[in-house]
């Protein structure tokens, strides 16, 4: 679930707010945007990985509502990890060209398909 | 409610926008028709595919290996799928995917510099598809769940829903709609499908559409027990142990959910080389991403495992088809991706990995083609019956008289559907008490009333109606089915009844309905 928001690395772009699934944050003119309604994050990392300055940090664990908005050093270092694994970002390239599946996909399956 | 009602026109209304509903959209838009899409939540974010990624039926050009192929998959289709849909689904996946190497989609080259179009990593793909359907002139409305389908005498002619950032209303009227909304997999926290609560059934069944397969409806994934991260394939390299560290040498899904209703059950990632730990971090970077925020090495710790439902998401019941169009047999409507019946092509086996991702492409091209093509012959005057249709007219104002608690009533749906000794291991006498429990939330949710300025407390209303909706029609689908046959294992008939090959179609909300539509039968029935 979504664990934190760092004010100071936000730029107030609201694409957090425009991108999540579940309508987890609430924009707040001339402000940070709020996470409003984190008991529906649903774990998909998908505002980190758009984030263009990595202030979003979604923990994997699936209940922390009852844990502080905040992050331990250990996360805060963490900070855009994913982003930074699929290759998104300035200066970057899509690791989905790096996709190594059909390697891991020929090992279970044959010529025509699944081994049944 | 919020006071504004924003209106369209347009010639085809997709309603969801992941992989189905892009290429539906997508497609009808570059034959030249105005196209609208409308996203629950975000297109290029909702749904199962774009939080993880999919795998796509290897397709190639040689007649002999596309003929090995598809028989394979005959045979894994229980006598329910048929060679005709699966000629249409690979030649569609082959050109959807080469559709996507000219979009731009960065696949892996092979050793020659050619694509390696298997696999798609979803948080790419999605981006690509939103791209590519603004491109193509698309009108799309995020954070727009549709929540009722306009019908008029001619079938339907739109939707109408609201707006979650806005807290307005809008209406769209169309006059042809693809159903694209994905499967329900009940809140269960499967990866990326919160938003998959099976909405377009409830609207489709509404307007007078006939379902199919919803028996096929339980399918439960690996994931780990503290995350959503549901990925089955990484399995293949697990050992799995129990508290004692003792093995668990069968790994039959339906005896590891015993073992889970025991005690904990564990996995560790153990029987993977150095060679395809790379590969696997490479290709599943979410799966890691999980483990490394943790601290924790899933190829030497064993962590908690459990099976989470995915429903219908990997499943394959879904909105029936009536011709090679992805028609609907209401006038006008379409169903494409995991909201329509995959039966064809995967039979009573999961629709995961290749299958459903192919499907999503193949139906969303078929649909968006043929939606155009109707919309194109379709007279707009007739339509306009009921332009303004406004979702609150059905509402009373003032402050609501009932107005339920809606996290109780999803754990009272979910107490009926997710624990494996009601629908993994399926009984006539659980499955009719089941029933019973859920025709009475049935009743009470059609009671509920809303505040009439909450359009969330709205649509998580509609979403409760939904999954009650599926789960009825899941169980008396079920209960229909008087034999076991892929995923749908009824301990009362153990054996599959090779004699009876019949697929289960079911209509109707409050009363429903089912019948058995005979099949022909035999892997190469065509």
């Amino acid at each position: 679930m979504i664990k934190y928001l760092s004010e100071d690395r936000c730029i107030q772009c609201n694409l957090c707010v425009k991108v999540c699934p579940t309508s987890v944050f609430d924009k707040v003119a001339d402000h940070f945007p709020t996470i409003s309604r984190q008991e529906d994050c649903q774990t998909c990392f998908l505002c980190e990985a758009y984030c263009p300055v990595d202030a979003l940090y979604v923990s994997p664990m699936l209940d922390n509502t009852n844990e502080p908005l905040t992050v331990t050093p250990e996360e805060s270092a963490m900070l855009g990890s994913y982003r930074q694994a699929i290759g998104w970002g300035k200066g970057r390239s899509s690791t989905a060209s790096l996709d190594m599946t059909h390697i891991l996909r020929d090992l279970v399956e044959d010529d025509a398909g699944p081994r049944s | 409610m919020g006071s504004g009602l924003k209106t369209f026109e347009s010639d085809v209304l997709v309603l969801g926008g992941g992989p189905a509903g892009t290429w539906a959209a997508y497609t009808a838009a570059s034959q030249g028709v105005k196209v609208v899409l409308a996203d629950k939540g975000y297109c290029g974010s909702s749904g199962a595919t774009a939080a993880s990624g999919t795998n796509l039926w290897h397709v190639r050009s040689e007649p002999a290996r596309r003929e090995a192929s598809i028989r394979r998959f005959l045979s894994r289709g229980n006598g329910l799928a048929n060679r005709r849909w699966l000629e249409i689904l690979y030649d569609h996946t082959k050109m959807g995917t080469e559709q996507l190497i000219e979009l731009g989609y960065p696949f892996p080259l092979d050793e020659h510099g050619r694509p390696i179009s298997r696999n798609l990593q979803g948080p790419e793909y999605m981006r690509l598809m939103r791209k590519t359907v603004r491109k193509a002139g698309v009108v799309i409305l995020d954070h727009s769940p549709a929540l009722k389908l306009i019908t008029g005498e001619r079938g339907v002619s739109g939707a109408a829903g609201v707006n979650l950032e806005t807290g307005e209303e809008w209406s769209v009227h169309a006059k042809a709609v693809i159903i694209a909304t994905g499967g329900c997999a009940f809140l269960s926290r499967a990866l990326g499908c919160n938003v998959l609560t099976g909405d377009g059934y409830l609207m489709a069944a509404e307007a007078g559409a006939v379902l199919s397969g919803m028996e096929f409806s339980n399918i439960y994934g690996f994931s780990t027990e503290f995350s959503s991260c549901t990925k089955n394939f990484l399995y293949h390299w697990a050992t799995f142990y129990r508290e004692d560290n003792s093995v668990i040498t069968n790994t039959d899904k339906r005896a590891l959910a015993i073992e889970m209703q025991r005690a904990p059950v564990y996995a560790r990632i153990d029987k993977a080389s150095d060679a395809i730990r790379i590969a696997m971090r490479r290709s599943q970077p979410n799966f890691f991403l999980s483990f490394d925020r943790l601290g924790k090495d899933p190829f030497r710790e064993r962590f908690p495992i459990t099976l989470r439902l995915e429903g219908t998401v990997r499943g394959t019941g879904g909105i029936n088809l009536v011709d090679d169009n992805c028609a609907t047999n209401v006038p006008g409507l379409y169903a494409a991706g995991d909201a329509a019946t995959r039966e064809f092509v995967a039979g009573a086996t999961t629709g995961g990995g290749h299958i459903n991702a192919s499907w999503a492409i193949c139906s969303g091209r078929i649909s968006g083609s043929a939606a155009a093509d109707y919309a194109l012959g379709t007279e707009a005057a007739a339509m306009r019956t009921q332009l303004h249709f406004r979702f609150t007219e059905r509402h009373s104002a003032g402050k609501p008289a009932r107005s339920m608690d809606m996290p109780s009533i999803v754990k009272s749906i979910q107490e009926e559907v997710i624990p494996y000794d009601k629908n993994l291991f399926r009984t006539e006498t659980s499955m009719r008490a089941s029933l019973a429990r859920l025709n009475d939330l049935w009743k009470t949710i059609r009671l509920n009333e809303h505040d009439p300025n909450d359009v969330r407390a709205l649509v998580r209303s509609r979403e409760a109606a939904s999954m009650i909706a599926t789960a009825r029609w899941m169980y008396t689908s079920a209960l229909e089915r008087k034999e076991s046959r892929g995923m749908h294992q009824h301990d009362d008939y153990p054996a599959q009844d090779n004699g009876a090959l019949y697929r289960v179609l079911i209509s109707g909300v409050d009363s429903i309905r089912t019948q058995r539509e005979p099949q022909s039968g035999g892997p190469d029935r065509s």
